[in-house]
């Protein structure tokens, strides 16, 4: 075979050849700024952070600790104190991770154990990540003219029945915190149910198929076998549908009432962190905005919290079944 | 046959009838205790899963019954009502919801696949690169109304003044994240070989990208995009105080901005009938919206995979 020699390949016409100069400084560029790009999202947080938590240092030092452990929210007097929402985000948060926590790990069973054959699995599957779609001021919307007038004989009658117990204390006159929460469970159960579909996909098949071979029936493999196995996976879920929870602003906004108290009793209106923010923060002055910051801040605090110890359970849940395959 | 065989062949017999005894029926009688208990389960699996659905079905029928019967050409273009007004419809609110989720595309789409590209690409294993995938999916559970904080820090208080262009820029700080998680797995996704066979033609590595990976990882790219829009389309936190609302067509990107999300908030909580009705009517163009997005997000998601 002839020799070619690599100059004699390479004509000017060509569309082969090596990288010219221009294309290596293209590459260097490109990739620079692909490196600032990822390199802006740190900085965004970072000044997220920043300023969000600047904005609030005023507060911070004329209010003190005080503001997180007061009640009363009166801006003639400026007096401000978030207790009621914190407590009232924290409850609402739990009733609703509560209720679709449950529902939403159940669902999560019904699509991964063969309940139904895949293809309506799929279909099912959508529906609820559909649900997802829907947006938070619509489920306020169908919260306030559906759900509301149907709660209300249910809540009222329990009151009637069974006032005693400090969860039905009062009756349901309208927005309130039963169905504050129910929309809220609503919202946070394709989160759920997503991240607990994955962990249980995530069990190698032997595994249940191990447990239907010493004779166990379905629910004892689900629940002796795949959900332990898949527990990490689904703490996970249930901390990242907290998180989601915790931050939800419209739908609450439109339906626990923006009450500042605090109360067990689920038909009582209340407030949240995030529906304080929402209901104040565009009438506010100088000195309300500033505390409305601080209130802020805690709620970032909060949430940040909630999602990175969420995410720290979702890795080691993953790392777990990469070390066994 | 002797007497020998005989008393062994019965003793066989009894043997095997002990045994039969002792063994376990094959069927599960449905109820013994243990299969009783897996079918209430399985029954109570059932009731959740159709409970679970009902509020999307009814969600659906009220915006099609409360919605449908209202929306009009003159709805989908007119401006709000004031408040004893009849008639009147969310035009403004419309283009306002359009113009400032394109200002949140524009400014995330970019920024968040050129990231995506460092995470997927260039430095995967590179402590920036875990940082950043960390907090983009911290980001992701971040509360929306916190963007508005922010931007209304940053934006709205240097600009003195509400704009669509605030909005938009909250609206991207909601979407970025979303963006480069899924254009990074898109990208993480596209095969080592071809990569390889590109690199072996002498590619650098930004012809790499801008040839094969990004265009191989298209289809992936595009489905996380199409369902940022749909999540930014649909929400209001943010722009409660970076957008605010106008009651006109929006004529400069510095001035306040209407929204559907925002128009169906402020009227949702007024006491006449036309202003809610127009609440319905806006909630059910927006789901359509959101709905078209995600649903073009599924379309572009399956054609490949």
């Amino acid at each position: 075979m002839a020799s070619v020699s690599f100059e004699q390949l390479k004509r000017s016409d060509s569309v082969s050849g090596p990288p010219s100069s221009g294309d290596y400084t293209l590459d260097r560029g490109f990739r620079a700024v692909a490196w600032a790009s990822a390199a802006l999202i740190l900085v965004l947080v970072a000044y997220i952070v920043l300023e969000i938590g600047g904005k609030a240092m005023p507060a911070i030092s004329q209010y003190g600790l005080g503001f997180l452990t007061t009640t009363e929210w009166n801006v003639q007097a400026e007096r401000f104190g978030i207790l009621p929402q914190i407590w009232g985000t924290l409850y609402s948060s739990l009733l609703a991770l509560l209720l679709g926590g449950l529902f939403g790990i159940a669902i999560a069973i019904f699509l991964t154990q063969d309940f139904l054959p895949p293809r309506l699995a799929a279909v099912f599957r959508t529906i609820i990540e559909l649900l997802a779609a829907i947006p938070s001021v619509v489920f306020g919307l169908w919260g306030i003219y559906v759900l509301i007038p149907l709660l209300r004989p249910v809540a009222n009658w329990l009151h009637d029945v069974a006032g005693g117990i400090p969860f039905f204390s009062t009756s349901l006159s309208g927005p309130g915190l039963a169905p504050a929460a129910l929309v809220l469970a609503i919202m946070i159960l394709p989160t759920v149910a997503s991240i607990s579909v994955d962990a249980l996909r995530q069990i190698p098949y032997k595994v249940k198929e191990a447990a239907y071979g010493m004779g166990t029936t379905r629910w004892e493999a689900i629940l002796k076998v795949m959900l332990p196995t898949a527990a990490s996976g689904i703490l996970a879920a249930l901390v990242l549908g907290f998180g989601r929870a915790l931050g939800e602003t419209m739908a609450l906004a439109m339906l626990i009432g923006n009450s500042n108290q605090i109360s067990l009793s689920l038909f009582a209106p209340a407030n949240t962190l995030a529906a304080l923010l929402a209901s104040s923060f565009p009438e506010a002055g100088q000195v309300e905005i500033r505390a409305l910051m601080y209130a802020a801040l805690a709620l970032l605090a909060i949430t940040l919290i909630v999602n990175a110890v969420g995410l720290a359970v979702m890795k080691f849940a993953t790392r777990k079944f990469e070390a066994e395959r | 046959m002797s007497a020998p065989d005989l008393a062994v062949e019965s003793n066989l017999r009894a043997l095997s009838q002990q045994a039969d005894r002792r063994r376990p029926s094959l069927q599960r009688a449905p109820l013994e205790g243990r299969a009783l208990r897996s079918g209430i389960l399985t029954g109570l699996t059932w009731i959740a899963a159709l409970l679970a659905a009902v509020p999307l079905f009814s969600v659906i029928y009220m915006l099609f019954v409360e919605g449908g019967s209202r929306l009009s050409w003159e709805t989908l273009t007119a401006l709000p009502p004031s408040a004893f007004d009849l008639g009147g419809g969310f035009g403004n609110a419309i283009v306002g919801t359009v113009v400032m989720v394109g200002i949140a595309t524009l400014i995330s789409v970019p920024l968040g696949i050129l990231a995506a590209v460092y995470l997927a690409i260039l430095e995967p294993d590179s402590r920036l690169a875990d940082t950043v995938r960390f907090l983009a999916k911290v980001l992701t559970g971040f509360p929306s109304i916190l963007a508005g904080v922010f931007v209304y820090a940053v934006m709205v208080v240097t600009m003195k003044t509400y704009s669509a262009l605030a909005g938009g820029v909250a609206l991207a700080v909601l979407m970025l994240p979303t963006v480069v998680l899924a254009a990074e797995q898109a990208m993480a996704m596209v095969p080592k070989k071809m990569k390889d066979a590109a690199y072996g033609m002498g590619c650098t590595r930004t012809q790499v990208i801008l040839k094969v990976v990004l265009p191989t990882g298209a289809s992936g790219i595009l489905t996380g995009v199409m369902l940022a829009i749909a999540g930014a389309a649909g929400n209001s936190a943010p722009l409660l105080f970076t957008a605010l609302f106008s009651d006109y067509y929006l004529s400069s990107l510095t001035e306040p901005t209407a929204s559907l999300a925002i128009l169906i908030f402020n009227f949702s909580g007024m006491p006449y009938d036309n202003q809610i009705q127009l609440a319905w009517a806006a909630s059910l163009v927006l789901v359509l919206i959101v709905l078209a997005f995600n649903i073009l997000a599924r379309l572009i998601g399956r054609q490949k995979y």
